[in-house]
Formats: structure tokens, C-alpha cells, sequence
């Protein structure tokens, strides 16, 4: 693998198929998670650490026990099982370490089992027949495009709490109409690598 | 025995999703011991942001029994020692809006307070050696008893315990010693958008 796919890896993932804006995946904690600029680094902190791992994990089990055993129509069940067991590792870990960044994050730990871009990540693994070197950069740059949307957006958010919103769109309206236009600035990336 | 399994689908599917979770039960289980959390480690926050004056005036017998009770859910304007920057800087780390300091535990003194006994005065109690949180008065029964400056927070306590009104709380002096930098009052100036209402939490 040359350097040049590496990059093209990252690229591609981070801006071009970002996993919020373009393909739509992970929506909740975008929305969520976005009203404060810390818990939003706190929450994409966690997320890139859980989406990289889980995409190490689920690269083993696939490559390991389903495909030697002919079950890859088990890879759904499986991998929501590696992603679950990740999360709660992750989270017991934090509680010890980090306490603070654990009340923070503690209502949405179990949002990042159910987040459906690291489930999303796992299965495109598979579907794109990446190597495991491949499979853990296109999980670490999945991750590293969703904290950049997610701490932008919160970054805009802020703002928006202070500025002069008219009535009607005022909270959430707001911030699904900025969400489209970023979707719709992010669109500018296509054609830029594939 | 190996190649049967193989070779039946619901065996092996069977065998290679219980093996998964036995595993991951394993390491969940590892974890939970591993990583067991004692206590409640934000009391140990709330606990270094307290001025461990260990007054009482909160109505608890001390700056962590405070922290605890905070953690239960107690106001968090009940320190009059730490005074608004305290109030504050909970309000931060809970992340809830900040409070005035609650009047009826006391009220917060701008100057620094010391403790000073009138010697000649004092009958040798030994009250106020009990009421003193930080143990910083020393005597014994029937003896003079006086004040280490340097321990003496300056909680009143041990005024209201004296039968014989000997103890005064005197400002501490400034000198050369005694002199700091006069801290920034927390948000009493709105330099920027998001300043404002930061910590009553309005509108935000």
C-alpha cells in the first residue's frame, strides 16, 4: 500500500464520503450531542476511539471465525455483539480514569453502541473487501470526519444560542437548516478523490 | 469431530456466536474488576474546589461530608468560606446554573478574619479548644488558651461557645506578608456575546 492511498483513504472518508453529511449515517449524536463545544470534543474523543477499535475488531471476527467458517450472514448479529462489548469496555475504562468526561458522556456511551456510523463502518468494511490495514484507517478517518462535522457544528451551534434567531426557527429548526447547508457545502468534496 | 462441526452451519454458527460472547463476558468481567470504581470519584472534585476550612457553617461537619451531600443533591450555595468564586466554579464542574450564596449560613467577609483571644480574660474552659474545626487553639483545662494564627481560618465558630466573650475576630493586617494580588471578580465585566448569562444560565 503507497503512501498515496493512505492519504486518498483519508481523504476520501474525512471529506468526500463524510459519514454525517454525505452518507447520512450517525444523525443522533450529530444532533445531540452538538449544543455544547465540549461535550462535543468529549463525545468525538470517544467516538473516534470506539469507531477505530471497532473497526479492528470487527475486521478480526469477520476474518477470522465468519468467513473460515462460510457465516458471513451472521456479520450483522456479530458485529452489534463486538460493538456492544467495545462500548461497555469503553466505558467502564472511562468511569475509572476519567470521571469527569464520564458524567459528561455518561447518557451518551450507550448512544455510541446504537450509533449507527460504527455498525455503518464495520459492514462497509466488509462490503469494500478492505485489508486490515485498510479497514482500521477507514475506521479512524470515518471517525476523524465525524468529530470535525460534529465539533464545527457544535462550534456553530454556540453561536447560534447568542445570536438574534427569528421565533419560528428558533432551537432545533435552526440547526437542521445549518445541518443541510453544511451537507450541502461538504457535496463541494465530490470529485475531489473517489 | 473438528470437520463435522465445520461442515454442519447451525453447529458452527451456533459454537462461533457463543464463543464470541463467552469471550466478550470475559473481558467485560475482567473489566468490572479491573476497573472498579471506589467511591465516587467527583466528590473528590467537588472536595478540592471546597476551601477545606472545614467550618461546619454549610451544616455538615466538614468541607467533604459537603461534597458528598453536594453529590446527593444539596444546594451548592451554602459556603460562605469560598464565597462566589466557589459557587462558581461548582456550577462549572456540575454544569448548572450558578446561585446566589445562600444568606443563612453566613455571609461572606471580604477581609481575611483571624480568631484572637483577650488572655487575661479567658477562664480556661477549654469550649472553644472543642469547638475549633481546624484544632488551631491551644491551652488545657484551667490554663490560658490562645489562638495559632497561622492554622485559624476564621470561621467564628469558637466566638459563640466562649461564657466569657473573650474572643474577638480581628481583620488580618496588610503587610508586606500578608499581601496578594486582589483576585478578578468572576463575570462582573461582559466583554464578549457569550459572557452574558453564562452562569445564571438564562436564555441560553
Amino acid at each position: 500500500m503507497s503512501i498515496n492511498e493512505f492519504f486518498l483513504i483519508l481523504l476520501s472518508t474525512v471529506f468526500v464520503n463524510n459519514f454525517v453529511l454525505v452518507q447520512f449515517l450517525g444523525l443522533c449524536p450529530f444532533m445531540g450531542v452538538s449544543n455544547k463545544l465540549e461535550s462535543a470534543i468529549g463525545m468525538a474523543g470517544a467516538t473516534t476511539f470506539v469507531m477505530t477499535l471497532a473497526s479492528v475488531c470487527t475486521y478480526l471476527v469477520d476474518h477470522w471465525i465468519l468467513s473460515p467458517l462460510g457465516l458471513e450472514y451472521l456479520r450483522t448479529i456479530a458485529f452489534i455483539l463486538v460493538i456492544a462489548a467495545v462500548v461497555q469496555f469503553v466505558k467502564m475504562f472511562m468511569e475509572k480514569t476519567s470521571p469527569l468526561l464520564y458524567r459528561v458522556l455518561g447518557v451518551f456511551l450507550p448512544l455510541i453502541t446504537v450509533n449507527c456510523a460504527v455498525l455503518g463502518v464495520a459492514l462497509l468494511n466488509t462490503q469494500k473487501t478492505h485489508n486490515f490495514f485498510e479497514s482500521t484507517l477507514y475506521g479512524f478517518g470515518g471517525a476523524v470526519g465525524f468529530s470535525l462535522v460534529l465539533v464545527l457544528f457544535s462550534a456553530m451551534r454556540e453561536r447560534l444560542a447568542a445570536a438574534d434567531v427569528p421565533l419560528p426557527f428558533k432551537g432545533a429548526a435552526i440547526g437542521m437548516i445549518t445541518a443541510g447547508l453544511m451537507s450541502l457545502a461538504f457535496m463541494g468534496f465530490t470529485g475531489l478523490a473517489t | 469431530m473438528l470437520e463435522l462441526i465445520f461442515q454442519n452451519p447451525i453447529a458452527s454458527a451456533l459454537i462461533a456466536l457463543v464463543g464470541l460472547s463467552l469471550l466478550f463476558g470475559a473481558v467485560l468481567g475482567f473489566a468490572a474488576v479491573r476497573y472498579k470504581v471506589e467511591g465516587n470519584p467527583i466528590v473528590e472534585q467537588i472536595d478540592t474546589i471546597l476551601p477545606q476550612t472545614q467550618c461546619g457553617q454549610c451544616g455538615y461537619p466538614g468541607c467533604r461530608p459537603y461534597a458528598q451531600a453536594i453529590v446527593d443533591g444539596d444546594a451548592i450555595n451554602k459556603c460562605p468560606p469560598g464565597g462566589q468564586s466557589t459557587i462558581n466554579a461548582l456550577a462549572d464542574l456540575l454544569d448548572v446554573p450558578a446561585p446566589q450564596l445562600d444568606e443563612e449560613h453566613g455571609t461572606e467577609s471580604d477581609v481575611k478574619k483571624v480568631a484572637y483571644i483577650r488572655e487575661d480574660e479567658c477562664i480556661g474552659c477549654t469550649k472553644c479548644i472543642q469547638a475549633c474545626p481546624m484544632d488551631a487553639i491551644l491551652g488545657a483545662a484551667k490554663q490560658m488558651h490562645t489562638v495559632i494564627a497561622d492554622e485559624c481560618t476564621g470561621c467564628d465558630l469558637c466566638v459563640e461557645p466562649c461564657p466569657v466573650d473573650c474572643i474577638d475576630m480581628i481583620p488580618v493586617e496588610t503587610n508586606l506578608k500578608a499581601w496578594a494580588w486582589e483576585l478578578p471578580a468572576p463575570n462582573s465585566i461582559k466583554l464578549i456575546a457569550s459572557d452574558r448569562n453564562r452562569h445564571t444560565g438564562e436564555a441560553a
